[in-house]
């Protein structure tokens, strides 16, 4: 029983991530219809800006946090600025292909500058036990940290003028353009606000697992199986389809076999959307 | 004379909202049948209802007396129907003249094989394609555009081109979305001549027109269109003078 | 409809002359002193040449974003591999078995992927090659894992210089392939459905069964592409079923000019060897490369060969206003 507790927290943590990566995604297509394919390697940059800081510039674990998310909400902004913007208006296949020369282009510089994988230490280096069995704290402190950012999220989004205006594109692009609402605008906040998220997640997850140039590309993957599963723009499904890809690849892992830990969330989407060609609730015809 | 169209109690929801409404109607063989309605009718839908694209929730379409409810919409195109859309679809990168060789797929046979190894079916196709290309590129008078792309002719002769794609199968009905939308009053006059010719062909032609005027002195019978429901249904000058149909107009019909 | 005629002819001019001269290349090559690597080099990059095109019938010319075909150029060279190696298939009958089946896998994704469209394609696809990889990765009784499956070519193709000559007559024969669909009727099936998928369904067009088509040919050219991959490198690994290597066609595919016959060509072959040249800058080419696809993709949506031919139609239209055309047709 215990060991099932523990693998279910294990995959709360991990939907923690998943939640974060798929809820920036999601705003980006239901806001601006664009599949930011590069944003696992947003979150990978995020991971190596966190090692730079705390190991090799010896910064506290707690002071790069805010810095990275900062730095990362500027990228985010820049590629909207660079990469998305000449491209509004073209077919959605195009930016998706932008989207995957993005991907190169931010994977093999990091890989150019360093190869190997590195690793950064856990803040809070300690386990606690509760109900008997042993929990790492810094599994505690992504699970808490995620639901603290999505109500941070949330509050922004109903109770900000920016954050309703937002809502109101997402809902309508044609409708809030014509309202007065400022689309270029919107867009960089979009994308500084994903990439901010995507930040907080590297940070929070990085100190679990080893830091690779390749880490963004199954991380992608599976948000995008969240998304697209959820309804691609569709919040909801962004959050709970990630804290329920989180749980069955936990358990999945733990009772059948970590080999094709991977393969499942894939498998799924395949089943999905042959049968749902629009996602589970997904309501635009694509 | 035979009914080649038969929409039988025909109903299409969106959501909570109800597009078109039990709606029945017969179209005569040869005949010319106009729709007509305010904004959001569901006249379009009607026509998409028919021609495949939408399934209808409830009621039958028959063509012929055959039931085609609920086939895919390239089976009804293969049936005979041909159609235009309100917002003017063609194959715009495309030149006009494979624009129209498109439309004559339907009718041929040639497979991958035969295409790869030009086999005389292949051939004897190709001859028969470019043969009805002339024909159709003739009857709707696009010669002088026949190797331009069809996005870059004039939106007259982008009508005309569409109407052209239609006609490529040799259909028995023709569905038209508003062929005249968007077009000066000299050029639609070019238009209702290409549908009446396309009438003396012995093709059968339901037509959704906002112009009333042009309606009513093409077609031989009105259907009116209301929220979704059938609100009238005959000649024209009968339809016109009814009161609903007034109303729904807010009296436009009169002139 | 002469103009028609006249410019076939003309690109079946350029065809033929870029044939013999890459025909004549390995003549031209022996002399120089780095000539055998460069043959090598060129022999890689017409396989992904041959990927590129069959990649170009399904995106390009069916509008349908494939992400998979890395992984179908990994099925087809370990089906290679294995049917020779394991199996004991003559060589001979083994490449086209290969290209059948590769064929055939692809009809198999297709059936469910197709139901989806635009972005969902993209994505399913590249689902199926995260699955694939996977599956090689850790089935390594099939794949052999990192050493991978050694394989023995026929004598025939032993020589550099043979092997240069067999992948150059693929890559022709997959070149008129293409250009034999494009032409026919089947291919403005293909064409119609990437231009306004509404209206050819409309003109009664199956949507569905066409971009299965296309799909179905497309695997088989990425099969027969693998199967070459084999015979060429004489062994196959695993990370030859990578999505990157989708990408790589990809860019390949967009580069040279998407929906055009010889822009996938022209876009493998001079990319492919480019990369090679500046091998010295390392991981950091690729960086280019990123930067490349977005700049083409924003300024040159169609590629290289796209641009030449919205010059060539810039220039007709110029002369033709001059000469005004009427009653070509008709009448």
């Amino acid at each position: 029983m215990s060991f099932f507790i523990n693998q279910l927290i294990i995959g709360i943590q991990l939907g923690s991530q998943y939640m974060m990566m798929a809820l920036g995604l999601t705003l980006i297509f239901g806001i601006l219809d664009i599949s930011h394919f590069a944003h696992g390697h947003i979150y990978m940059v995020g991971a190596y800006l966190l090692y730079t800081f705390s190991v090799l510039a010896g910064i506290n674990y707690w002071v790069a946090l805010p810095i990275c998310m900062i730095i990362l909400a500027l990228i985010g902004v820049l590629v909207e600025r660079l990469v998305y913007r000449p491209l509004r208006g073209s077919p959605s296949i195009n930016t998706f292909i932008a989207a995957i020369g993005l991907l190169l282009a931010i994977e093999t510089l990091v890989r150019g500058i360093k190869k190997d994988a590195v690793r950064v230490p856990v803040p809070v280096d300690r386990s606690v036990s509760v109900l008997g069995m042993s929990l790492e704290v810094q599994r505690i402190i992504v699970i808490l940290g995620a639901l603290l950012i999505l109500l941070m999220l949330q509050w922004f989004i109903k109770r900000t003028r920016l954050g309703i205006a937002i809502e109101a594109m997402a809902q309508d692009r044609e409708g809030a353009s014509l309202v007065g609402i400022n689309v270029n605008r919107i867009s960089a906040l979009t994308f500084a606000i994903a990439s901010a998220l995507a930040g907080v997640a590297a940070v929070l997850m990085a100190p679990l697992g080893a830091i690779t140039p390749e880490m963004g590309n199954p991380l992608i993957l599976k948000a995008f199986v969240i998304v697209v599963i959820g309804g691609l723009g569709s919040m909801k499904g962004a959050i709970f389809g990630g804290y329920i890809l989180g749980v069955i690849e936990a358990l999945g892992v733990a009772y059948i076999s970590s080999t094709y830990k991977d393969v499942f969330a894939f498998a799924l989407l395949i089943v999905i959307l042959a049968f749902r060609p629009t996602g589970l609730f997904g309501e635009r015809a694509a | 004379m035979s009914v080649i169209l038969e929409v039988d109690g025909v109903t299409k929801r969106f959501g909570g909202l109800v597009a078109v409404n039990k709606v029945d109607f017969a179209v005569e063989e040869g005949s010319i049948l106009g729709l007509i309605g305010p904004n959001g009718a569901g006249k379009s839908t009607l026509f998409n209802l028919i021609g495949g694209t939408i399934k209808p929730d409830e009621g039958r379409i028959r063509l012929d007396g055959k039931d085609v409810t609920g086939w895919p919409a390239h089976r009804v195109a293969r049936e005979g129907v041909g159609r235009t859309f309100q917002t003017t679809a063609l194959f715009e990168e495309l030149p006009v003249y494979l624009n129209l060789a498109i439309g004559y797929r339907m009718r041929t046979k040639t497979n991958l094989f035969d295409a790869l190894l030009r086999t005389p079916r292949a051939r004897r196709e190709q001859k028969e394609i470019t043969q009805r290309v002339i024909e159709v590129l003739t009857f709707v008078g696009l010669g002088e555009y026949f190797d331009r792309p069809a996005g870059s002719i004039p939106q007259e002769a982008q009508k005309r081109l569409a109407i052209g794609i239609a006609l490529m199968g040799r259909p028995r009905l023709l569905l038209l979305d508003e062929p005249t939308g968007g077009v000066g009053p000299e050029e639609t006059g070019r238009i209702i001549d290409l549908i009446r010719r396309v009438r003396e062909l012995g093709i059968t032609v339901c037509i959704i027109e906002h112009k009333m005027k042009m309606v009513m002195g093409l077609v031989d019978r009105l259907v009116v269109l209301n929220f979704g429901v059938k609100i009238a249904d005959g000649p024209p000058q009968e339809v016109c003078s009814d009161p609903s149909v007034i109303e729904a107009y807010l009296g436009e019909c009169i002139a | 409809m002469k103009w028609i005629k006249e410019k076939l002819n003309f690109n079946l001019l350029v065809g033929l002359a870029s044939l013999t001269l890459a025909a004549l290349l390995p003549l031209l090559l022996q002399r120089t002193s780095g000539g055998k690597y460069n043959m090598i080099v060129l022999t890689y990059a017409m396989i992904w040449a041959v990927a590129a095109c069959s990649l170009n019938l399904i995106l390009g010319f069916t509008g349908q974003a494939c992400l998979a075909h890395g992984a179908l150029v990994g099925i087809g060279a370990y089906s290679m591999a294995i049917m020779v190696e394991r199996v004991g298939i003559n060589y001979w009958l083994a490449f086209p078995l290969t290209c059948l089946l590769t064929a055939f896998i692809g009809f198999l994704i297709g059936l469910p992927s197709f139901r989806t469209r635009g972005p969902y394609f993209a994505i399913v696809t590249l689902c199926f090659n995260v699955i694939v990889y996977a599956t090689f990765e850790n089935w390594t009784w099939l794949s052999g894992g990192l050493a991978g499956q050694s394989f023995e070519v026929p004598p025939v193709l032993a020589s550099r210089t043979t092997k240069y000559y067999f992948v150059l007559a693929f890559l022709a024969l997959t070149v008129v392939v293409v250009r034999q669909i494009i032409k026919s009727i089947v291919g403005a099936s293909f064409l119609s459905i990437l231009s306004n998928e509404s209206l050819s369904e409309a003109v009664g067009i199956s949507a569905f069964r066409n971009k299965l088509l296309s799909f179905t040919v497309s695997c088989f050219l990425a099969g027969m592409a693998g199967a070459l991959f084999a015979t060429v490198s004489g062994r196959v690994d695993y990370s030859i079923t990578s999505f990157l290597h989708s990408f790589n066609i990809l860019v390949y595919t967009l580069i040279g000019g998407v929906a055009t016959i010889a822009g996938p060509v022209i876009g493998a072959v001079g990319l492919y060897y480019l990369l090679d040249r500046i091998k010295g800058f390392g991981e950091f080419r690729y960086v280019g490369f990123g930067v490349l696809l977005i700049l083409i993709i924003i300024f040159f949506p169609r590629g290289l060969m796209g641009g030449i031919n919205q010059l060539r139609d810039w220039v007709k239209e110029k002369r033709s206003t001059k000469v005004a055309p009427q009653g070509e047709v008709g009448s």
